[in-house]
């Protein structure tokens, strides 16, 4: 019997490592283990299951819009297009509703021209995507916009689709 | 005839940076001075950069460089290095010696040498002292008057011989072309092979490449402190642009500036006490000038364009950039005290990665052409007119020679990197192509200080 609870409470304590939500049975292994004195441990309160976060991360479950962090932009534009609205407001509620997550926008542009102007480049389309999630409420402390300029390009090519693949701005979750 | 003394600085050895192995992904101890003893290695296994030259001056002047006396014996012939040197630069034209063996202005037909038409003639001893050091004597002959124009003695030790033989090269060309030489200047330039970066320095014919840095991020931007002791440089081992500052010698670096965002552009004064550089921290892309003896910075202008590439003027009275406030990337100038910023290009629609000559009279540039090539220009500042010199397609990061007469560049053949140079009446052209990986990001390093005797 001893046995049996030590287990589940290790698989809760694994569980409770991941973004899911503790079972019933996590939050009884729990009050078993508890020694005099000792607090209960946090993440042993029942919260609201979020839809398609079942055992899982939001933002890197494939069937979340979540996991998808790159934003593309048009030959010498940096307006967000229509295409990519729902993507970006995904990421800001994802960010208002968890304060203490951060993320980095990376800026990139494609190979022409000069290594410093298109740093610049990048750096606008990364803040353009800063400018959006704030507007959506998204707090100036938790987003960080930086740029790759054309550094580190996605796709290696010399033609026109290698550098729309590469004027792009990418979402990345601090700790990943 | 006896000959003045001339001091050869003593160019300390470059040291790697210890601090370039964190920059390595954090390798495990013993990894990582597997890493260290490798990287030192290969820096003096490492072929130098191959150099090619096309094209030649207007006028070729003839000269006879003889073999120095002796010189077989030591570890570095200079007679070979000059000649070289002296080729390279695209304005002499090697006379051939046929094994003469001269070493003493007595020993010279003067008619002999004319009638093979030669104009001048380099001609030198080299004594192995008991302590080790070689003593290197070398007179520089006018075949027409018939007369010596110049000579010296220098005492160095054997380390410092191919150094000498750029410094006589330097005396040569000066005394023949009026202008100062650069064959004993050195450059930095970035390679990357397949993941890996290197920022080397090397003399200016290539040889003695030393790494400077080692990362698998990128670095980009190295420029030169005016003194030559100190590179800046932009390097993305943070996941981010930040500007480091890293002493040559002996190796140790800092982060000036790791603000929030991106962090790039170094550019020096003529004072090597500030640098400009280009932040993001209060939105866009915007330039900063740096304080970097008593720290805090000044901010010159404010706009709500892309501002970047600054670069001062080597009287320090003007900031040069690029900017795109009138919709499209172009050069301006701001004086660096402060005030309006005037525009400086008015053709085509794509002007950037502007630095002045040495004199601050002209600018060389990239500008893109109706076919979308980009190229090399050199724009002089009162007339306005321009003269493209070169015609890549990607040309780009162009640096004048310390003494305005070659443009270094970086460009691409085949779809691998290379550095090129050219003069700048476009005439001579040399291609730098590195043994192996991409070369990118070069950058002309200073003259070198002359020792007080």
């Amino acid at each position: 019997m001893i046995r049996k609870i030590a287990v589940l409470a290790i698989t809760g304590l694994l569980l409770a490592g991941c973004e899911s939500t503790p079972t019933k049975e996590q939050e009884a292994a729990k009050v078993e283990e508890r020694t005099p004195g000792q607090q209960p441990a946090p993440g042993a309160q029942a919260q609201p299951l979020q839809p398609g976060a079942v055992g899982g991360n939001p933002l890197t479950d494939p069937a979340s819009p979540l996991s998808r962090r790159s934003i593309y932009f048009d030959f010498d534009s940096f307006v967000i297009k229509q295409e990519h609205q729902a993507l970006v407001q995904a990421h800001a509620r994802y960010l208002k509703d968890n304060a203490q997550a951060k993320v980095i926008l990376q800026g990139n542009a494609d190979e022409r021209g000069s290594r410093e102007y298109n740093l610049a480049l990048g750096q606008k389309r990364a803040d353009a995507v800063k400018r959006a999630m704030e507007v959506l409420g998204v707090k100036e402390s938790q987003i960080e916009s930086v740029s790759f300029g054309e550094e580190k390009p996605r796709a290696p090519g010399h033609d026109e689709a290698s550098w729309a693949e590469n004027r792009r701005a990418d979402i990345v979750y601090q700790g990943e | 005839m006896s000959l003045p003394e001339a001091l050869v600085y003593n160019r300390p050895g470059l040291f790697f940076s210890e601090l370039s192995v964190p920059a390595l992904m954090n390798p495990k101890p013993l990894l990582r001075f597997a890493l260290l003893l490798l990287l030192l290695l290969g820096g003096t296994a490492r072929a130098a950069l191959t150099i090619d030259i096309i094209g030649g001056g207007e006028r070729q002047i003839p000269v006879a460089v003889l073999p120095f006396a002796n010189e077989e014996g030591l570890t570095q012939a200079l007679a070979p290095v000059i000649a070289a040197d002296l080729t390279r630069s695209g304005l002499f034209k090697m006379v051939e010696t046929g094994g003469a063996r001269i070493h003493e202005p007595a020993q010279v037909n003067y008619a002999d040498w004319r009638a093979r038409g030669a104009e001048a003639m380099v001609i030198g001893t080299t004594t192995t002292l008991p302590d080790g050091r070689v003593e290197v004597r070398f007179r520089l002959l006018d075949v027409v008057k018939q007369t010596q124009m110049t000579g010296f003695v220098y005492t160095v030790s054997q380390a410092q011989l191919r150094l000498t033989a750029h410094k006589i090269a330097d005396v040569i060309y000066q005394a023949l072309t009026g202008d100062v030489g650069v064959f004993a200047t050195r450059i930095a330039y970035v390679v990357k092979q397949g993941k890996r970066y290197e920022l080397q320095v090397s003399d200016s014919d290539g040889y003695g490449a030393q790494t400077v840095l080692a990362s698998n991020e990128p670095i980009i931007s190295p420029t030169w402190a005016p003194d030559g002791e100190r590179l800046a440089y932009v390097s993305f081992e943070d996941k981010k642009p930040v500007v480091y500052v890293q002493s040559l010698k002996a190796g140790d670096r800092r982060a000036v500036a790791r603000f929030k965002g991106s962090n790039s552009a170094p550019a020096w004064s003529p004072d090597g006490k500030r640098l400009a550089v280009v932040l993001s921290m209060a939105g866009g892309s915007q330039i900063f000038v740096l304080n970097l003896g008593e720290g805090g910075m000044t901010r010159l202008m404010q706009s709500a364009s892309i501002d970047t590439e600054p670069t001062f003027s080597p009287d320090g009275q003007w900031l040069m950039f690029t900017s795109d406030r009138g919709g499209s990337p172009q050069i301006y100038r701001i004086p660096a005290a402060g005030g309006a910023p005037q525009r400086l290009t008015f053709e085509g629609s794509y002007n950037v990665s502007a630095r002045f000559s040495p004199d601050g009279k002209n600018f060389v540039f990239v500008t893109r052409n109706n076919n979308g090539r980009f190229n090399v220009a050199v724009q002089d500042i009162a007339t306005r007119q321009v003269q493209v010199l070169t015609d890549g397609a990607l040309d780009e990061s162009p640096s004048f020679a310390p003494n305005g007469k070659m443009i270094l560049y970086a460009s691409e053949v085949a779809g691998r990197g290379v550095l090129a140079a050219v003069s700048s009446d476009g005439r001579v052209k040399q291609r730098l192509t590195s043994s192996s990986g991409d070369i990118r990001e070069p950058a002309w390093g200073p003259l070198a200080r002359t020792q007080p005797k």
